[in-house]
């Protein structure tokens, strides 16, 4: 008998027990519907809309570190003074991390309302049509620019807006040092290569290389592509069809050519494997470093860290072999875009329509200037630009500028970073390089479920 | 009684556990095995079979990883047992401040891992870290420890050593206190001398606490990610990428079917080195 009563009490025990589990799990996905039943009535009904014009809307927004700026922030402090929307700023980390975690928050539901992620090759890899609002039928979508809606768009529909302005991959270079060693702009690469040697034989740095951070490593073949594009114009579209690979035209080639002769002939730094983004920046500012391929975002820290330096820097094309084809490498600003699950979506849209405004656009510029020109149509450089930025002015007046190939292919393989680092380490000569980035590509393709055999 | 004893707990009492054990762990883990042989992009996939396998072996970046994480694994392994035992032995000799000496050799073990790579990461760097400027001063020109393809899995290594080598110390301790000491007091009688004590008592009788250093240090280098992702990311190149690092840079690139596939050989791989060695050992263990 008391061997029953004990056998039930223990089923009764265990029984709660999992009772209590499921209650657990249960609850925390009811509180999800209960808040999403709020925002609905939030966005459909407007008389709570217009009621809300005088409360403030929340939104949340998820974006990486480096894209916090001071610009960013008035502008968020303006728009909630102006229409009422304050944004909860979440940071995440930039790089493949940063990617991972967009990644896992959205194929798990747990999106911000609005995030911010790369235009071009990057955003079409998260297949923004199952995550992402429609952005075609916005009055505010008309204001941008149609090479910014191309890299923002999948099947014909728009999908996000821009961060800020464009910028170019090139070389920075000093230009104090310059004027020292009476050097001139190079308009080929072997004059480069030339001013190289000048400066390494000054006890300079010619080159400088910040592999502590891997992405970086990727300039000289990154920037390479406006050369790339204007002699063999058809690249972009036949290395998107898998026809055209690095290893099989020369002309693409040439860019981990590139890397493997800035080693092969020393001109890096003594620690360029393990210095970073941040040193480099430093040593460029200071003159210690002449040269740096990178996209002119660094000019922004270095005008926080150097105020009284900034303009000391200077931007050129990355030179070709032939002095007639000379022009920049563009890369597009990153795109915000609103969760297709967000219960604010009408709420983000105002934000957009106030983020591209012009009164936003020149709060911005007076906090962060630019660092290449703007995206949206009418919206021109101020003239207390860097002098980088104004380095670039008549090669866009001219059309000497090209977008990178990340936007204007789908594709870009996720190893590339590695790889420059293993060419410009003396690991991989050029061929290899080029042969293992051709797989690493035919891999991202079929990933991307691109029909490619 | 023996049957009642058996009775005693109802089997209703594995209800809890079970569950949660199937939901998460026999669950997640049959589905890593059936996504290991798909393509799969978190909401789609199809099924290829053992393409993605293949794919591990082929790729150079990614078959990097075998010979990698072999080398990582024994050399951190050999570090441990070998400095851990000559530790052990000098900390239960007669020695003062014994208890302070074994805190010190043990506080490595107590940081986080972390915060051990950034740190060595700076000691590391080749023109302004601490080592090289040390090794400076007495005329040495320092390698480019973590910069350097050839050398920069064993500077990882290296620190890992460092790090682990305080929790082998502390196991051959507990090993070697408990050897009995009439074993030392008939060796003595018979005239033999520190030598032949390490080598015929120390070392056979604390044979089960070398078999936890072993196996403890093995299955850790095997699956080693924190440590080499805070020093290298896995780089210059590929050239310290562990099959942990790579598991998680094909995760984070958006290949989830071949990061699992890699997940998967990653299991196999310490279930087959792993093993025999356990089964090896154990074989050979004396009882005191």
């Amino acid at each position: 008998m008391r061997h029953y009563k004990f056998y039930y009490f223990s089923l009764l025990a265990s029984l709660l027990f999992c009772a209590l589990l499921l209650v657990g799990c249960n609850s925390s996905s009811e509180e999800e519907t209960t808040s999403n039943g709020e925002g609905d009535t939030d966005n459909n009904s407007t008389d709570t809309e217009e009621a809300a014009e005088d409360e403030i809307t929340e939104i949340t927004l998820l974006m990486g570190e480096a894209d916090d700026t001071e610009g960013f922030r008035a502008v968020m402090n303006a728009m909630e003074e102006d229409i009422g929307i304050k944004t909860k700023i979440e940071l995440r980390p930039g790089g493949p991390e940063g990617e991972n975690i967009v990644k896992t928050r959205l194929a798990t539901g747990e999106m911000s309302d609005i995030m911010l992620f790369n235009s071009g090759s990057l955003l079409m890899a998260l297949n923004p049509e199952k995550y992402f609002v429609d952005l075609s039928d916005e009055p505010f979508v008309d204001r941008m620019m149609d090479s910014y809606k191309e890299v923002v768009s999948s099947n014909g529909k728009v999908f996000g807006i821009p961060e800020g302005s464009s910028q170019v991959g090139g070389w920075l270079y000093n230009k104090r040092v310059y004027e020292e060693l009476g050097l001139e702009v190079p308009k080929t690469w072997d004059e480069l290569m030339e001013n190289n040697e000048k400066i390494k034989e000054a006890g300079k740095v010619a080159v400088i290389g910040t592999y502590g951070e891997t992405w970086t490593s990727q300039l000289p073949i990154l920037a390479d592509y406006y050369n790339v594009q204007a002699e063999v114009s058809n690249f972009a579209e036949e290395y998107t069809a898998g026809t055209a690979k690095f290893a099989n035209t020369p002309q693409a080639q040439r860019g981990f050519e590139r890397i493997q002769e800035i080693h092969d002939r020393g001109f890096m730094n003594e620690d360029y494997t393990v210095a970073t983004y941040d040193q480099g920046r430093k040593m460029l500012a200071e003159g210690t470093g002449v040269h740096y391929p990178m996209l002119t975002q660094a000019l922004q820290n270095i005008n926080d860290n150097y105020p009284e330096l900034v303009d000391d820097i200077g931007v050129f094309p990355q030179p070709s072999d032939d002095p007639d084809v000379n022009g920049h490498t563009v890369w597009m600003p990153n795109a915000y875009l609103i969760n297709k699950e967000s219960d604010k979506i009408e709420a983000a849209k105002k934000w957009m329509e106030y983020f591209i405004s012009d009164k936003a656009i020149e709060l911005y510029e007076s906090k962060s200037k630019s660092i290449g020109p703007y995206v949206i149509e009418g919206v021109e450089l101020p003239e207390d630009s860097y002098t980088a930025v104004k380095d670039l002015v008549p090669y866009f007046e001219s059309g000497n500028v090209a977008p990178a190939l990340e936007f204007v292919s789908p594709i870009k393989g996720p190893n590339l970073p590695q790889i420059c680092t293993s060419v410009g380490s003396g690991q991989l000569i050029a061929e290899e390089a080029a042969e293992m980035y051709d797989d690493d590509v035919e891999k991202q393709a079929k990933q991307l479920g691109l029909d490619w055999d | 009684m023996n049957s009642s004893t058996r009775n005693m707990y109802p089997l209703a009492f594995l209800i809890p556990a079970a569950l949660v054990y199937c939901t998460f762990f026999l669950f997640p883990t049959s589905m890593a095995f059936f996504y290991s042989m798909t393509w799969w992009t978190l909401d789609d996939w199809e099924f290829i079979w053992f393409e993605n396998f293949i794919q591990f072996f082929q790729e150079p970046s990614l078959r990097i990883g075998f010979r990698n994480t072999l080398i990582y694994a024994f050399t951190t392994m050999g570090g441990k047992v070998v400095l851990g035992l000559i530790l052990a032995v000098f900390l239960c000799s007669k020695i003062r401040n014994k208890d302070f000496l074994r805190s010190i050799v043990f506080f490595p073990a107590l940081l986080s891992t972390i915060a051990v790579g950034f740190t060595f990461s700076a000691m590391m760097h080749p023109t302004n870290g601490v080592i090289n400027k040390t090794l400076a001063l007495v005329g040495i020109d320092g390698p480019n420890w973590l910069g350097d393809a050839k050398i920069a899995l064993l500077s990882v290594a290296m620190t890992d050593i460092w790090k682990g080598v305080g929790i082998a110390t502390v196991i051959f301790i507990a090993g070697i206190m408990a050897i009995p000491t009439h074993y030392y007091e008939a060796l003595k009688i018979d005239g033999g001398n520190a030598i032949q004590s390490f080598f015929h008592i120390t070392l056979p009788l604390s044979r089960p606490a070398l078999n936890t250093v072993v196996i403890l240090a093995l299955i850790g280098g095997l699956r080693t990610f924190d440590l080499v992702w805070a020093m290298t990311g896995g780089g210059p190149g590929f050239s310290t990428d562990l099959l942990a690092s790579i598991v998680y840079k094909q995760y984070a690139s958006g290949f989830f079917g071949l990061a699992t596939a890699g997940n998967v050989l990653l299991f196999l791989f310490v279930g087959l080195i792993a093993f025999p060695i356990f089964k090896l050992l154990n074989r050979k263990e004396v009882d005191l």
